[in-house]
């Protein structure tokens, strides 16, 4: 797939994530806005793992301990035709398996998330296994920032690096901010990256909107032999409109009619401009 | 009195029986937190060291870890003391275990009041009413070593959550050669018409000895087993207080929300009333000291059980 089609399928994401967040009238907006780059790169460029595969033990696994971010994962699950589009429009209704944060009920999604702290173990586990059974496959997980500050990440983080799991890559989704505003104001997580070294993981930074950045970290896995890898990935909460980006009170906002029209035309704008600055 | 023929530590059976299933079935994977030598695991990590995963003192980790393991296929024994298991890592039952519905076998040790002597911190008298209230999962608490034995051979090839605790102590033969185990499905080990003793775990020896007590006094008791607690086996609990004139659960757990709540309950909505109490441990600081000197104190033993069934009896 091309950078420009990378590119389009991030601004489509974020319209289509906007549109169904407003439909259901509920949903994390800010954060999914902020991590849906990561997820673009990794389900089109990376991750072995499609709808046929997926029953299979035998691929790449992604698990996303960010669960609230649920609408960003949904609308690529339905690009990547884990189930139809149209399943969206029962996002968090009454009945719907589409509930505000992943099951396994949702064809694609192998873990339920949502209470934060809990996925990176659950991976450890999934990458230990892998290579019990000497199976070269990744394991993947998606980290907010604010969810760092859950112990049990780094009960995960020591045992991963004991183990030497370098088929396992953690992303922190660093857009600096969490529900109640900025992340060093309520419980500081720098300096992040000794942090991670200290515990054994080898860092690389990244800016988590860049799509040929993100590929090029993401194809560069494992950073070192024998050492599991973090990637902080600099992104904005909130990302692609302009009245979201970089506030807190968006965490979990549903847009107004007239906020979801002006955000709309804010995200075609940028579509023409990628389509102007790629010709390929 | 009859003597109850004396056996191992159910946590030894436990130990033996993964051990020789785990020799043969290469996707059994058992995971500790520091917890190899409480759990008797010594042997099974120096005999299959690639089958087991050892997290360190960190029992959230452990259950998310399980979760993992058991997602890709793997049998895997999360093996931590009762106390910490079902409290510390609660969240990572509820939801990478139970809500997820990966087959993890959790296994609690030295549950209940095993390990008496030190205190409130080591004490699980939570766990089966924490347990029971969280959709997906099923609670067996083993009375012996064959119902030990059974239930890790059954959890084996269990395709959902199952939470497995015993104790540390040597505990007493109560089954005969052809009992039967089976998954909710309660036992009934003596037969007798005035006193039921319901009872699940290690008080169903008490209930057994006190049952023995009675009988030189001409009250004839049924003894059952409730080996799992989810799903109770309501047929047995109904069928049971049909025949006998008192009914007395006995549980190693707080009298909140474990074994006596769950029959009452199911009496209750099957329209069925009959003289009834619930032992266990009070609803107090509780006391230290060993298992059965907790026992003495909570009217546990043989010889209070049958005193608290001649009481009941009294007042009929
Ligand atoms: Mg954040």
């Amino acid at each position: 797939m091309t950078v420009r089609e990378v590119r389009e399928k991030s601004i489509n994401y974020r319209k289509k994530l906007l549109t169904y967040i407003k439909h259901a009238n509920a949903g994390h907006t800010g954060g999914s806005l902020s991590c849906i780059d990561i997820l673009n790169v990794l389900y089109n460029r990376i991750l072995d793992v499609t709808p046929e595969n997926f029953t299979n033990p035998n691929r790449d696994h992604y698990i996303q301990s960010k669960g609230h971010s649920v609408e960003a994962l949904y609308v690529v699950l339905a690009d990547k035709g884990f189930f139809p589009e149209s399943d969206l429009n029962t996002l968090c209704r009454h009945g719907s398996h589409y509930v505000g944060h992943p099951t396994r009920k949702v064809n694609g999604v192998e873990h339920n998330t949502g209470a934060l702290g809990h996925g990176l173990s659950f991976c450890v586990g999934l990458a230990l296994a892998e290579k019990m059974d000497s199976m070269n496959h990744k394991v993947y997980t998606l980290l907010g920032d604010g969810e760092l500050a859950e112990g049990s990440n780094w009960e995960a983080l020591l045992t991963a690096a004991h183990y030497q799991l370098d088929n396992l890559i953690a992303i922190v989704d660093f857009n600096k901010l969490q529900i109640t505003g900025w992340t060093k104001d309520v419980c500081a997580t720098d300096p992040l990256e000794q942090k991670f070294c200290a515990f054994g993981w080898s860092v690389q930074h990244v800016d988590g909107h860049d799509i040929e950045a993100l590929t090029e970290v993401l194809n560069s896995v494992p950073f070192e032999r024998e050492k599991p890898s973090v990637i902080i990935a600099h992104t904005i909460k909130g990302k692609g409109v302009s009245f979201i980006e970089n506030n807190h009170t968006w965490h979990h906002h549903v847009p107004t009619d007239a906020e979801l029209v002006q955000a709309i035309q804010e995200l075609d704008q940028a579509l023409v401009q990628v389509i102007d600055n790629y010709t390929d | 009195m009859n003597q109850l023929e004396s056996g191992k530590a159910n946590l030894e059976v436990f130990s033996e029986t993964l051990i020789d299933l785990a020799k043969k079935d290469k996707s059994i994977v058992v995971v500790t937190s520091d917890s190899r030598g409480s759990g008797k695991l010594v042997p099974f990590g120096e005999q299959l060291p690639d089958q087991m995963i050892e997290v360190g003192i960190a029992e959230q980790n452990l259950v998310g870890v399980a979760a993992g393991l058991a997602a890709a296929g793997k049998k895997v024994f999360a093996v931590s003391p009762a106390c910490f298991l079902t409290a510390r890592s609660l969240e990572q039952i509820k939801n990478d275990v139970c809500y997820s519905d990966h087959p993890v076998k959790l296994i609690g040790i030295s549950a209940g009041v095993s390990y008496g002597a030190l205190g409130t911190t080591h004490h699980s008298l939570h766990d089966i009413a924490a347990l029971r209230a969280i959709n997906n999962i099923s609670i067996i608490a083993p009375a012996d070593n064959f119902e030990t034995r059974e239930s890790i051979k059954l959890a084996v090839e269990m395709q959902h959550p199952v939470y497995i605790r015993f104790g540390k102590r040597a505990i007493e033969h109560v089954h005969k050669p052809d009992a039967v185990f089976k998954l909710g499905k309660a036992i009934i080990i003596r037969e007798g018409d005035d006193v039921a003793f319901i009872a699940a775990g290690e008080t169903v020896v008490q209930s057994l000895l006190a049952a023995q007590l009675l009988e030189q006094k001409g009250v004839s008791c049924r003894v059952v087993s409730v080996h799992t607690i989810k799903p109770l086996d309501g047929k047995a609990v109904i069928e049971t207080a049909k025949k006998c004139r008192i009914m007395i659960t006995v549980e190693e757990h707080l009298v909140y929300g474990g074994l006596g709540e769950a029959c009452a309950a199911h009496l209750m909505q099957a329209g069925i009333s009959l003289p009834f109490k619930v032992v266990g441990i009070r609803d107090e600081y509780t006391v230290t000291g060993s298992q059965l000197e907790i026992f003495k104190d909570y009217g546990m033993t043989a010889e209070k059980l049958s005193e608290s069934a001649m009481q009941l009896l009294a007042h009929i």
